[in-house]
């Protein structure tokens, strides 16, 4: 199954987990759950791990657009 | 007397009104150009015009006063009935009633500092307006993929940041807007910032920074326009401004308020680490309810299991499989000789049948031969072999008796080879 984004997909598995803790599914619904659970989770553990460290900046150039480069912090404030 | 009134009679000069207006006006415009005026604020009123009308009075005394639209644009705060100010203008008349006023040019509060004033009131406005409301805060993204600052590159605020960031050893995006956060345009420029983010598809945070400083340094965040960006953002904004102690209006507004911008840094960089454990609580949750589930189940089928009807259905099913397997044993034992008694019985039926068979054909075939035979010995062609005839008249009637047959009748003789014709005589 393919999630939207690392927010639906957090939303989806409380909510299979909710549902699985209630205790009150058919035991072949409640695998096929656990089983979807694991998906997500493995997919928002990607999505956790995928993120960079990237600072920039925007700044305008010439012709007065607005370009992103990279920042190096040295002003003392 | 009269001579004095006459005197005054002749000596008289005759002003027209406008004259004297005019006088007044020239005289009371010159004198009382751009003073400083202190007293109280009351029957204020702001017609359609946009221009501030309103009494200065103090316990003995009371003048008119107009603020026009050009100049309470500037004011910092909003004049209310009931206000003790000190206003800053020049007397002018207007003639066509006669009256004097006050022009006001600056207007402040006497006590708290205007700015202190202003902010009190724009925030009651804003907040009386919903912008504050609860309700209206945009949640934060869970994890956060790009976050746009809007600060000064080189203020301290964003290195506070980009070290706590450091710090934590998070994998953020930081994308940095430019703007200067104290003077004149200042505001203008994060609200550009505000909203060239809101644009970018890839920034899903905002937070607005800057280091701490006077009411007067930070005064920036306290724009009515910034506020209205803050509120019209679509994407959360948190607004780090100052010290722990300073409130901002953008503080008010903003999705979220971080008491400084590295509070704002420990904010957006916590939520990872927030989301790996959460992740790893709802994996281990999921597993034991799993594992609950199962167990209960398997409990629930030992307890079926030891039911007395299911036991009770047991021992006949049981039973049955034992009978069943007996009859099987059986089975299998009885069969192999089963099956040989049966072959020799067949064979030998087969024997006694094939042996009845043969009697019985012979048996048939003795009975015709001799059935022949008899039949042989009753054909009346074997008595005619042996001579004799018989006699039969036209009607084919044996004739037994002579008397059946008259004198001239015809009959029919038959002997072995053949018939022929005879006449009695």
């Amino acid at each position: 199954m393919e999630y939207k984004d690392f927010e639906n997909a957090f939303a989806r598995l409380e909510g299979i987990v909710g549902k699985l803790e209630k205790g009150e599914l058919a035991l072949e619904e409640a695998l096929k759950l656990f089983e979807e659970g694991v998906k997500i989770s493995q997919f928002c553990n990607t999505k956790l791990d995928e993120a960079e460290r990237k600072v920039e900046i925007l700044l305008k150039n010439k012709e007065g657009h607005l370009t992103e480069e990279s920042f190096h912090p040295e002003g003392d404030g | 007397m009269q001579q004095q009134e006459f005197k005054l009679f002749e000596e008289r000069i005759i002003h027209s009104v406008s004259q004297v207006v005019h006088d007044v006006k020239v005289q009371l415009e010159t004198k009382f150009r751009d003073i400083w005026v202190q007293g109280e604020i009351s029957n204020f009123v702001t017609p359609a015009s946009g221009h501030q009308y309103f009494t200065l009075k103090d316990k003995k005394a009371q003048m008119r006063a107009v603020c026009f639209r050009s100049h309470n644009r500037l004011l910092k705060f909003h004049p209310e009935n009931g206000m003790d100010v000190i206003a800053r203008g020049s007397v002018s008349v207007y003639p066509p009633r006669g009256e004097f006023q006050l022009v006001v040019e600056a207007l402040e509060p006497v006590g708290a500092g205007a700015l202190q004033l202003a902010f009190e009131q724009l925030k009651t406005r804003l907040d009386a307006e919903g912008l504050f409301d609860q309700k209206r805060k945009k949640k934060l993204p869970l994890l956060p993929s790009k976050i746009g600052v809007v600060t000064s590159p080189s203020g301290a605020a964003i290195q506070d940041i980009l070290r706590v960031l450091w710090r934590r050893n998070d994998r953020l995006n930081i994308l940095i807007f430019p703007a200067r956060v104290q003077g004149t345009g200042a505001s203008a420029e994060i609200i550009q910032g505000i909203e060239h983010l809101n644009k970018r598809a890839d920034v899903d945070t905002i937070i607005l920074a800057r280091g701490g400083g006077s009411l007067e340094d930070l005064w920036a965040f306290n724009d009515e326009g910034l506020a209205r960006a803050i509120f019209g953002s679509t994407i959360p904004v948190i607004s780090a401004v100052g010290h722990e102690i300073d409130f901002t209006i953008a503080d008010f507004v903003a999705d979220l308020r971080a008491a400084t911008p590295s509070a704002a840094a420990e904010i957006v960089s916590g939520a990872r680490e927030e989301l790996v454990k959460e992740l790893n609580s709802l994996d281990q949750r999921s597993a034991q309810a799993i594992r609950l589930c199962l167990k209960d189940r398997r409990e629930r089928l030992r307890t079926l299991a030891a039911s007395r009807a299911f036991v009770d259905a047991e021992s006949r099913l049981r039973f049955y499989l034992q009978r069943l397997d007996e009859l099987q044993s059986r089975l299998t034992r009885t069969l192999p000789s089963m099956f040989r008694t049966n072959r020799q019985n067949l064979s030998q039926q087969e024997q006694l049948l094939k042996r009845q068979v043969e009697f019985y054909l012979q048996t048939k075939r003795h009975a015709i031969t001799t059935g022949s035979a008899q039949l042989r010995a009753y054909s009346p062609l074997s008595v005619l072999e042996r001579g004799y005839a018989i006699v039969t008249d036209d009607d084919q009637k044996i004739i037994r008796d002579p008397n059946q047959v008259k004198e001239g009748d015809r009959m029919n003789i038959r002997v072995e080879r053949g018939p022929f014709r005879a006449q009695k005589i």
